[in-house]
């Protein structure tokens, strides 16, 4: 169990942690997501004691980082797979942190063999490959075998299967009754893994909430038309009670799952001839970006969208931090997209 | 995971780690998932075990190697070459083991990169926030650095004297001392009964365990420096300046009135407590002698290893 409390952090006038206050739960994955520079890495530095927060404090198990005699059997962290040094092999790298903790050195061969580099252990870490990187870092962060995990991005740079390995290896540590803390900047990958999400945006806790409950209230369904004749479409629509909205290229969305038989046989009977007729899933990845769209920091201006900036100006966070869905929210779906 | 996974449920209000600081009552109540408990037994660590870190550090990278080779080459091997010149003469003019001075005068450099590079190579590479994760009272950190390193430095600075003074005084043993050096202070002590150069108990210790301390207290203050810099060339680059600084300077203060600080910046530069280990002082009539000067440098030494230890403790990394 971790626990913030008002945790903040200011450079110089630039305030990149603000007043975060939530919890990391054992047993499960909490995901920790922002955009670059929401200040999810500077977050995790204090978590481990490694920048003096401003205000605010983290408690592991109640004590203070400074304060666990031997940290990595509480608590083990990935925070960048190059904070080692290149010049020593994977072994060595591993070895001289285990005897600061007391560890013994068999369990560094056990964990290089867990995440599969014990024919490079004798190899210098320079020459590591990113993925090999990642899988050292791993290692390290497993040497104490801890109650608490933190890995700041660690599927960055890696390849599909190595990203199916660390997703497999978080949800296998959460259910040993582990609390497993994971950053990301991809909502998709937290969908996969995080049983539990906090969100923040420059340095601002967005959102406090189950994952199941994020995707409840963000997933939409809906079915896309295209038909040449759409007065006629329109009408039949709002005649049989569904709810339409026409989008800028010309095409309908109607709202709801498994729509897409009942719109056919309706275009049928009415005899209008449908180009298109495709049920849809709106992405959690939209759901996020709609909901830090105010707090991304370094926007990329797309050139040939114009509605790129107006949405992300109009953007509203869709989520009470920490309240549950409301039963009138379910299934009505966010409110972005709708034509106008 | 080749580590036996671990029933996942332990007793209810179990303190979710064994050997926790007993008495405190568990923070938090039992997780409603079932918290997870190391089989690795929670004993305290000390210094000791940072020790045993620390050493794995310094003997797993090529730097270690390679500066104290260096090192040892430097020291034996100028010293072998100018012992083999010196006797070539019938009389040297100076104390018998003094020739150590001037291959110790190179290797002393890369004593103090070793000991900018012990600190210096965790900013680097970003080692240093893994060490600070794994071993958060800092202090210990630098402490068991400092000492390692420190040891290791002296036993090999010492071991390379040591040859350096046995080459010299068994190359350059039976030189006659001319009678007009009888008076010479240099050569007190140190001209036995039949006339010939000796050398005294006093000069081999401080040619050789003497001389190393000193050394190693400026790799060990190269270390401060480094820990307070954080940047491997700019503390190295500090190091050679404070070493070579101050006689350069004095090499232009030529003017009458600045005479006496001249006089004085020689005095006190590191390298004259170093000629004066090995008997051959900048000034017969300097005011501190080879092991006042190694305590001045002790003095700095602690001095910047405080100001580097409270810097480490309550900085960002
Ligand atoms: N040492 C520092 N000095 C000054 N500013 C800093 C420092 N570290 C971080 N910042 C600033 O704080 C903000 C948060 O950075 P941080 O690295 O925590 O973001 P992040 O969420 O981890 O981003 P990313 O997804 O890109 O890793 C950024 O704007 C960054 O520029
Ligand atoms: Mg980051």
């Amino acid at each position: 169990m971790i626990e913030l409390e008002g945790l903040t952090k200011r450079y110089g006038d630039k305030l990149a942690v603000d007043h975060l206050t939530f919890q990391v739960r054992p047993g499960m994955i909490t995901g920790f997501l922002g955009p670059n520079g929401a200040g999810k890495s500077t977050t995790m530095r204090m978590m481990l004691d490694l920048d003096n927060p401003t205000a605010g404090s983290v408690r592991i198990d109640g004590k203070h980082y400074r304060d666990l005699q031997e940290p990595l059997k509480y608590i083990g962290a990935l925070l960048d797979a190059k904070n080692m040094h290149g010049g020593r092999s994977a072994y060595h790298n591993l070895l001289c942190l285990a005897q600061s903790n007391r560890i013994p050195a068999s369990r560094v061969a056990e964990v290089l063999d867990t995440v599969g580099l014990t024919a490079v252990a004798k190899k210098k870490s320079k020459g590591f490959s990113l993925g090999m990187g990642q899988r050292l870092g791993i290692a390290y962060a497993l040497l104490g075998d801890p109650e608490i995990l933190m890995f700041d991005e660690p599927v960055n740079g890696l390849d599909p299967e190595g990203i199916h390995w660390i997703r497999n290896l978080m949800k296998s540590l959460a259910a040993q009754g582990r609390t497993v803390f994971v950053s990301s900047h991809l909502m998709s990958e937290m969908a996969l893994t995080a049983d539990h999400l906090i969100v923040i945006g420059q340095g601002k806790l967005l959102a406090d909430t189950s994952m199941a409950g994020f995707i409840r209230e963000n997933s939409r369904s809906y079915v896309r038309v295209r038909t040449p004749q759409p007065e006629q479409f329109k009408d039949a629509a709002s005649a049989a009670g569904l709810s339409v909205s026409l989008r800028e290229d010309g095409s309908f969305e109607i709202e709801g799952a498994d729509m897409a038989e009942p719109v056919g046989e309706l275009a049928a009977q009415h005899r209008v001839t449908l180009h298109q007729l495709s049920p849809q899933q709106a992405s959690l990845e939209e759901a996020f970006m709609q909901m830090t769209a105010q707090a991304v920091e370094y926007h990329a201006h797309n050139l040939n969208d114009p509605g790129a900036a107006a949405a992300a100006a109009q953007a509203d966070p869709p989520l009470a931090q920490n309240a549950p869905p409301a039963p009138g929210q379910q299934g009505q779906g966010p409110q972005w997209g709708k034509g106008d | 995971m080749s580590y036996p996974p671990q029933p996942s449920a332990p007793a209810p209000g179990a303190p979710p780690v064994p050997g926790a600081a007993p008495g405190a009552a568990p923070p938090v109540p039992p997780p409603p998932g079932g918290g997870y408990s190391s089989p690795i037994p929670i004993v305290r660590t000390h210094l000791g075990h940072a020790f045993a870190s620390e050493w794995t550090k310094i003997r797993s990278v090529r730097s270690t190697m390679w500066t104290l080779g260096i090192m040892l080459v430097l020291v034996v091997g100028v010293g072998f070459l100018i012992a083999l010149a010196m006797a070539t003469d019938d009389w040297v003019g100076a104390p018998l083991l003094s020739g150590g001075l001037f291959g110790l005068m190179l290797g002393q450099i890369c004593i103090v990169t070793l000991g900018v590079l012990v600190i210096t190579s965790e900013y680097g590479t970003g080692m240093i926030r893994t060490t600070l994760t794994a071993s958060p009272q800092r202090w210990r950190v630098l402490a068991a650095k400092a000492v390692v390193f420190f040891v290791l430095a002296f036993v090999l600075t010492t071991v390379a004297c040591a040859i350096t003074a046995v080459i010299h005084s068994s190359v350059l043993s039976g030189q006659t001392v001319p009678e007009y050096e009888y008076d010479d202070p240099m050569f007190k002590d140190s001209i036995s009964d039949s006339g010939e150069l000796v050398a005294t108990g006093g000069q081999w210790f401080d040619a050789t365990v003497g001389a190393a301390l000193y050394v190693s207290l400026l790799g060990l203050l190269a270390l401060a420096v480094g820990a307070i810099l954080r940047h491997s060339a700019g503390a190295i680059t500090t190091m050679v300046g404070f070493i070579l600084l101050p006689l350069i300077i004095a090499l232009f203060m030529q003017a009458e009135s600045l005479k006496e600080v001249q006089r004085k910046l020689i005095e006190y530069s590191p390298l004259s407590g170093l000629a004066s280990l090995f008997g051959i002082p900048f000034f017969e009539d300097g005011a501190v002698g080879g092991w006042g000067l190694l305590s001045l440098l002790a003095a700095v030494t602690g001095g910047m290893l405080l100001l580097a230890f409270a810097l480490l403790s309550k900085r960002d990394v």
